[in-house]
């Protein structure tokens, strides 16, 4: 059997990245990406980073700092995320046959019938490549094990005279370098396990190597084993190529202001519940019973309130009416008068095949004409963008959504937010 | 030279425009049947490289002389090398604009527009090419309101 080789490919500050790509002005400026609702740093370029801004740093801490930096700040705009990182998967496929998506920016590719010798080039190759067709910088790390690939990453990142690839294929260079490699951040080390190996005496990658695997289930559970023998070079993980079938589905968002009414809720719920509604019917599957949460912003001093209701169908359902209507109906049961809610959400778990549902004896409805309006609803919404075609539930004016004050345009999905080229 | 395993370039949603209006026959069946092909997609007509190709829209009339129009939607594949004569979206000191390339004694951009000057490329100029313009929507009949 021959050696596996992995390589973990990702876009170098992949949120910011995007926005670059169609806004130029920005490309020597200090970009970051507030999380949904404009809460906290999610993505920051290096610039950003020398500033001072950290990883999940509040937003109103540090709109001062972005304002005197000269911060481009912009809110999530997952469409064009999306989107980017579909073209830059599509790239890998040119270079690989099997290709993990492992996140939105990560993706593991498997390089093992590339010959040792060719894979640094290779990786050269892949990094110009997406970069050229697709505007976003990348790095890559190559190992004979995916954890291996994920260090190799990280040192990639770090150590820029490796020009974006490192390759631990070789033992000897492994070695040192992984002497050199904290061993909180080597990937399925968690914090608190960090306090733990260091009383073991391990700090680095290379202690973590040397440790007995079996005296690593303590500190690192049973994954630490696993852990051990892949930065040894002993593969144990493979790619995952095919996404195991979801167990749960779970829409939830923050408000853009305190929901006071039990209308608001019920709107923002019965919009989630649509939407969850989708997503079942993206991956066939049906569900069985809905749970409905609201919570208080658990911070600011507001009188705290969280409660969460689940309602179970007569039958497992993937149409949205259904589930708005199970939704509604917990909403209902949760509300208090005089809660302020910062968030709720719809979860959807216990996840069955929409073929293999049983129909109810009593009570089950005209499945195939509900999905035929559920297929149609959904094909007017991807046609004509999503939201189009919903419940009159969902509301109107919507005074609860999520902000996204400073989302960029949807460049590459709306033919009305193309980027615009000044002929002058 | 390292061989590569390509899978191809995979579209996005496909739009098919049927090249034969094939009624249904009940009685002989149709004499073009064994003339059928498949149908002309638009979208691979216009999008060689799917992955690497953008659409962006047109700001201004500066371009008429190569038939682009304010507010014309253009097809920008990333991945060509540009070549002398192509009209390329660049960037020109972080802005975005639209340009015809002259590669001759030095690179330079040009606007296509005879009452428009001769656009010289300052020296101490940051150019960088975004993507080469393979196509031009423009649309011949007005949307009525």
């Amino acid at each position: 059997m021959t050696p596996k080789a992995f390589a973990l490919i990702d876009g170098n500050s992949f949120y910011c990245s995007c926005e670059r790509v169609f806004d130029p002005g920005i490309a020597h400026r200090p970009v970051i990406v507030l999380s949904n609702n404009d809460g906290c740093a999610v993505a920051r370029t290096s610039e950003a980073k020398a500033l001072g801004i950290k990883m999940g740093d509040p937003y109103f801490k540090i709109r001062d700092l972005c304002r005197a930096g000269r911060v481009a700040v912009y809110s999530s705009n997952y469409t064009l995320y999306g989107d980017m990182s579909r073209r830059m998967n599509a790239v890998y496929d040119q270079f690989a046959t099997d290709v993990e998506i492992y996140s939105i920016d990560e993706s593991f590719l498997d390089l093992s019938g590339y010959a040792p010798a060719d894979r640094r080039e290779l990786a050269q190759d892949l990094r110009s490549t997406v970069r050229k067709w697709t505007g976003v910088p990348t790095c890559v790390g190559i190992g004979p094990t995916k954890t291996l690939a994920k260090v190799a990453n990280a040192i990639a990142k770090k150590e820029l005279d490796l020009a974006g690839v490192c390759d631990l294929s070789d033992p000897v260079e492994r070695a040192i370098r992984l002497d050199r490699f904290p061993v909180e951040d080597v990937w399925g080390v968690g914090r608190a396990s960090t306090a733990k190996l260091a009383a073991l005496g391990v700090n680095t990658a290379g202690d973590l190597t040397r440790l007995d695997p079996k005296l690593a289930r303590k500190p690192l559970t049973v994954v630490g084993e696993r852990i051990i023998h892949e930065l040894r070079g002993m593969a144990c993980l493979d790619l995952e190529m095919v996404t195991p079938q979801r167990k749960g589905i779970a829409v939830t968002r923050s408000f853009g202001r305190p929901v006071t009414t039990l209308d608001a809720l019920l709107e923002a719920v019965s919009a989630y519940a649509f939407r969850a509604g989708e997503k079942l019917r993206r991956h066939g599957l049906a569900a069985s019973h809905l749970t409905v949460f609201a919570h208080s912003n658990l911070f600011n001093g507001d009188a705290p309130f969280s409660a969460s209701m689940t309602e179970g169908m007569i039958e497992a359902s993937s149409d949205s009416l259904v589930l708005i209507a199970a939704a509604s109906r917990g909403a209902q049961r949760l509300w208090r008068p005089g809660a302020k809610l910062a968030k709720a959400g719809v979860i959807l778990d216990d996840l069955v095949r929409a073929e293999n549902v049983p129909a109810a004896l009593i009570g089950g409805r005209d499945r195939e004409k509900a999905a035929r309006m559920m297929a149609a609803i959904d094909a007017v919404n991807a046609k004509h963008g999503r939201g189009s075609v919903t419940s009159a539930a969902v509301g109107i004016r919507k005074a609860w959504q999520t902000k996204f004050e400073m989302r960029s345009p949807r460049y590459t999905t709306r033919v009305d937010e193309l980027p615009a080229a000044r002929t002058g | 030279m390292i061989v590569r395993n390509p899978k191809g370039v995979v579209l996005g949603d496909e739009l098919l425009v049927p090249m034969f209006a094939h009624a249904i026959c009940a009685g002989f069946p149709s004499p073009a049947d064994d003339f059928l092909e498949d149908a002309v997609d638009v979208a691979r007509l216009l999008i060689t490289n799917a992955p690497a190709t953008f659409l962006w829209r047109v700001d201004g009339a500066s371009m008429t002389g190569v038939g682009i129009f304010d507010r014309d939607i253009l097809v920008v594949d990333r991945s060509l090398e540009p070549r002398d004569g192509d009209v390329v979206v660049a960037i020109v000191d972080g802005e975005r604009s639209l340009k015809r390339l002259t590669l001759g004694a030095r690179p330079n951009l040009a606007f296509a527009n005879s009452r428009m000057p001769v656009y010289e490329l300052p020296d101490l100029v940051d150019v960088e090419i975004w993507g080469v313009v393979t196509w031009n929507l423009h649309r011949l009949r007005a949307i009525r309101r």
